[in-house]
């Protein structure tokens, strides 16, 4: 990935003067009034000038949603949600208006600085607006170009992956230009009556990636949502389609490690990957949304579904994610092994610390013979928080020689956390498989005082460990995202010990 | 010049009292043996120093290279040249020593307003430390004391003492669980690390690990005191006749 690399050189390069003016203003009226409504659904569809199949599927989904109720299973707790009260597009950032990078709280400064992101990056984050008068087009053109380094860089990708066949663009663009596409998988591994948010997402997404490798290309890049940074009023509610088709590969690297510090309360987003024969698709995320403060107020609700369907024989999908961020988290990467021979993996980091709440997992079906899967977990609770794995494994009739690997493995920080792990295992034939094993330990005392005997702080000792416990999964990230995970993990159990 | 003076120190571990006045002090150069049998409060007293939690110091002061170390939080200690070698050193599973190593060396650097070792520099250091201990390179690549032997561990606290240059070097029952070949192996880089500037404080039950560390001086203690120091041989009369002329005294 040097691209990426290559991307916050050229950044840093940028002064911060520059930067103050590479924004695009809020026009008030791309905003849809607040609430939820068929009107909503319209003006979000017509907005994105969509075809009038994609304003149906819209509306569908919204009609079923209405029938639906919100799921009560997973060990979370958060007041009921008024969907009324939330905007569902183009929703503006409530928050107050900054000058100058002067005005940022200098705590979150500090965590831009150890996390290595530009202030120029922190800058358009934290949302520092330009100063008045001084919109000028042609100076914000230039400023768009600087604040759009990445978006050149991605240009230049463009061109290869135009080169190799590879689509990859925002799908709110794909509905325009690849409507044969977008209908025939958009909905088909997460349908519109799946549950409660994956409903509303079909209603009211926003905007997303679009991703199709066509037959027997190995796709020449890692794809990352990185370069497209700016895009960071996407919204709520994210849309990401992925096909790969017979015997290609794409490896897709979503969110950024850049803090998306965003004051919107409930994100409910929706991935669906689709694999043909002999295809793979690796994705991974590293989820840093903001999880409220010390007293455990604000925060983002992180309600996700995200499911790769392995449609093809000898078809792999394999889902990484660090998740250290959002107050709470509901998320259940999943693969439907439905080729024969067919390859789930899911490998996983959750940090919980204050009062985060975690209730995370995969589900791994077994449809097609030979199915193989394999889960690697690792659970770290501190604070106050509630660090839960809930994992599905089942094996179809038909689903002959199904096997899974699951190590789920827990660490607890403190004594006023909590680690919690919830298996289904169901086999429904007798040739199925299925290994578990799940681990719960607490950090120890005598483990820490040795690495601070040898010079390091309670806090380092503490991410030393951390990262030691998560290697096996940190392992399965690409490199430089692995660094920057590790980077992340120590940063966001600051403060979890003494 | 004396590099650590305790005074008079008082110390308790939840409400009671397990060092009741100790007073010793340790000169640059100087070997010194800690010996006394089980519950005298050698360990606690090597803790102490370290800056482990848990313990309460009611009286008395420690000074290091004249400052008061007990003001100094136990990372400050190690940068200024406390190590303590652990009787059972913990496994740090997933954390490659040579990591491991990096990440501490540089800490103590920083700490000391030093630059830190690049990863090149780093690694041409530890391996000829590593090699002037006999210590081989795979040692380095795997989980921190994971899977060691007994002798592995503690020949990796010696790589430690070696790399960190510590000025101080106290030895916590170093002689537990090692056969006498790896005794003789690590006690052999322990030798190597003594210098005139450099002092060690080894503590034990036994005479046997002064036969390879010969200390200066020998300290005896008992229920939280020191109640005789000595010679090196003071360490012989012990092994012929025991502690238990020292409980009275104590």
């Amino acid at each position: 990935m040097p691209a990426v690399q290559e991307t916050v050189e050229r950044v840093k390069r940028i002064d911060v003067d520059q930067y103050r003016y590479g924004f695009e203003t809020q026009i008030e009226s791309d905003k849809a009034p607040k609430g939820l409504s068929e009107d909503t659904v319209r003006f979000i569809s017509e907005k994105k000038n969509e075809p009038a199949w994609m304003l149906q599927w819209r509306l569908e989904a919204y009609r079923r949603w209405l029938t639906m109720t919100e799921p009560t299973w997973a060990r979370v707790d958060y007041p009921k949600i008024d969907f009324q009260d939330l905007y569902y597009y183009s929703a503006p950032k409530p928050k107050k208006t900054i000058n100058s990078l002067d005005e940022i709280d200098p705590e979150i400064l500090k965590t831009y600085e150890k996390l290595g992101i530009p202030l120029r990056e922190v800058a358009m984050l934290e949302g520092v607006e330009p100063k008045p008068g001084e919109q000028d087009p042609a100076r914000r053109k230039i400023a768009v170009d600087a604040v759009f380094d990445s978006v050149s860089v991605a240009t230049t990708f463009q061109a290869e992956l135009k080169r190799a066949g590879v689509i990859f663009m925002p799908i709110s663009e794909a509905i325009r230009e690849h409507p044969e596409l977008v209908q025939k998988y958009l909905g088909s591994v997460v349908p519109t009556s799946d549950n409660f948010y994956a409903t509303l997402n079909s209603a009211v997404f926003s905007d997303g990636s679009f991703v199709y490798v066509p037959p027997g290309v190995r796709c020449p890049m890692e794809l990352s949502t990185y370069f497209r940074i700016n895009e960071r009023n996407t919204g709520q509610f994210e849309r990401t389609l992925i096909i790969a088709d017979k015997g290609s590969y794409v490896s897709y690297l979503e969110g950024c490690t850049a803090p998306q510090r965003d004051e919107n309360q409930l994100h409910a987003a929706v991935v669906e990957l689709v694999t043909h024969d002999d295809a793979e698709i690796k994705y991974s995320t590293v989820q840093n949304w903001y999880p409220g403060n010390s007293e455990g107020k604000g925060g983002i609700y992180n309600f996700v579904t995200k499911r790769g369907d392995c449609r093809g024989n000898n078809s792999k999908i394999s889902w990484t994610q660090v998740e250290t961020g959002s107050a709470i988290t509901w998320k259940y990467p999943s693969c439907i092994l439905r080729g024969d021979n067919s390859r789930g993996e899911f490998y996983s980091i959750a940090i919980s610390n204050g009062y985060q709440q975690v209730d995370s997992g995969t589900k791994m079906i077994h449809l097609g013979k030979n199915t193989s899967s394999r889960i690697i977990s690792k659970g770290i609770a501190a604070g106050k928080s509630q660090n839960t794995y809930r994992g599905l494994v089942t094996a179809h009739r038909k689903a002959t020689g199904a096997r899974n690997f699951t190590a789920c493995d827990s660490l607890l920080i403190g004594d006023k956390c909590g680690a919690h792990t919830v298996p289904y295992i169901e086999a429904k034939n007798s040739s199925a498989t299925f290994e578990h094993e799940a681990t719960t330990s607490k950090i120890s005392e005598d483990v820490l005082f040795y690495c601070i005997q040898r010079g390091l702080s309670q806090e380092e000792a503490v991410g030393l460990v951390v990262n030691g416990f998560v290697k096996d999964v940190l392992q399965q990230l690409p490199m430089e995202f692995a660094v920057e995970a590790q980077k992340l993990i120590s940063i966001s159990l600051e403060g979890s010990v003494g | 010049m004396a590099l650590l003076e305790v005074k008079d120190l008082q110390v308790r571990v939840e409400e009671r009292e397990i060092l009741h006045g100790l007073t010793l002090t340790v000169n640059e150069g100087e070997i010194h043996a800690i010996m006394g049998p089980n519950g005298s409060g050698k360990s606690t007293l090597s803790h102490v120093i370290a800056g482990k939690p848990g313990y309460e110091v009611t009286g008395g002061q420690i000074l290091f290279k004249g400052e008061d170390l007990l003001e100094m939080k136990p990372e400050e200690r190690a940068a200024k040249g406390v190590f303590l070698a652990f009787q059972y050193p913990v496994e740090i599973p997933g954390v490659a020593t040579m990591t491991f190593l990096r990440t501490a060396l540089n800490a103590q650097r920083k700490a000391r307003g030093e630059s830190e070792y690049s990863t090149p520099d780093f690694l041409k250091k530890v391996r000829e430390v590593s090699k002037s201990l006999n210590i081989p390179q795979d040692m380095l690549k795997r989980g921190v004391n994971v899977g060691f032997s007994g002798g592995e561990k503690k020949r990796n606290e010696v790589l430690q003492m070696a790399l960190f240059e510590p000025s101080l070097c106290i030895l916590d029952e170093m002689d537990s669980g090692l056969d006498i070949d790896a005794l003789r192996i690590a006690a052999d880089g322990v030798n190597a690390l003594h210098s005139p500037k450099r002092a060690m404080v080894v503590i034990t039950h036994y005479q046997r690990l002064l036969n390879y560390i010969v200390p200066d001086v020998v300290h005896v203690m008992s229920k939280g005191r020191v109640v005789k120091s000595g010679g090196k041989e003071l360490a012989l009369e012990l092994e012929a006749s025991g502690y238990a002329q020292f409980e009275d005294a104590a």
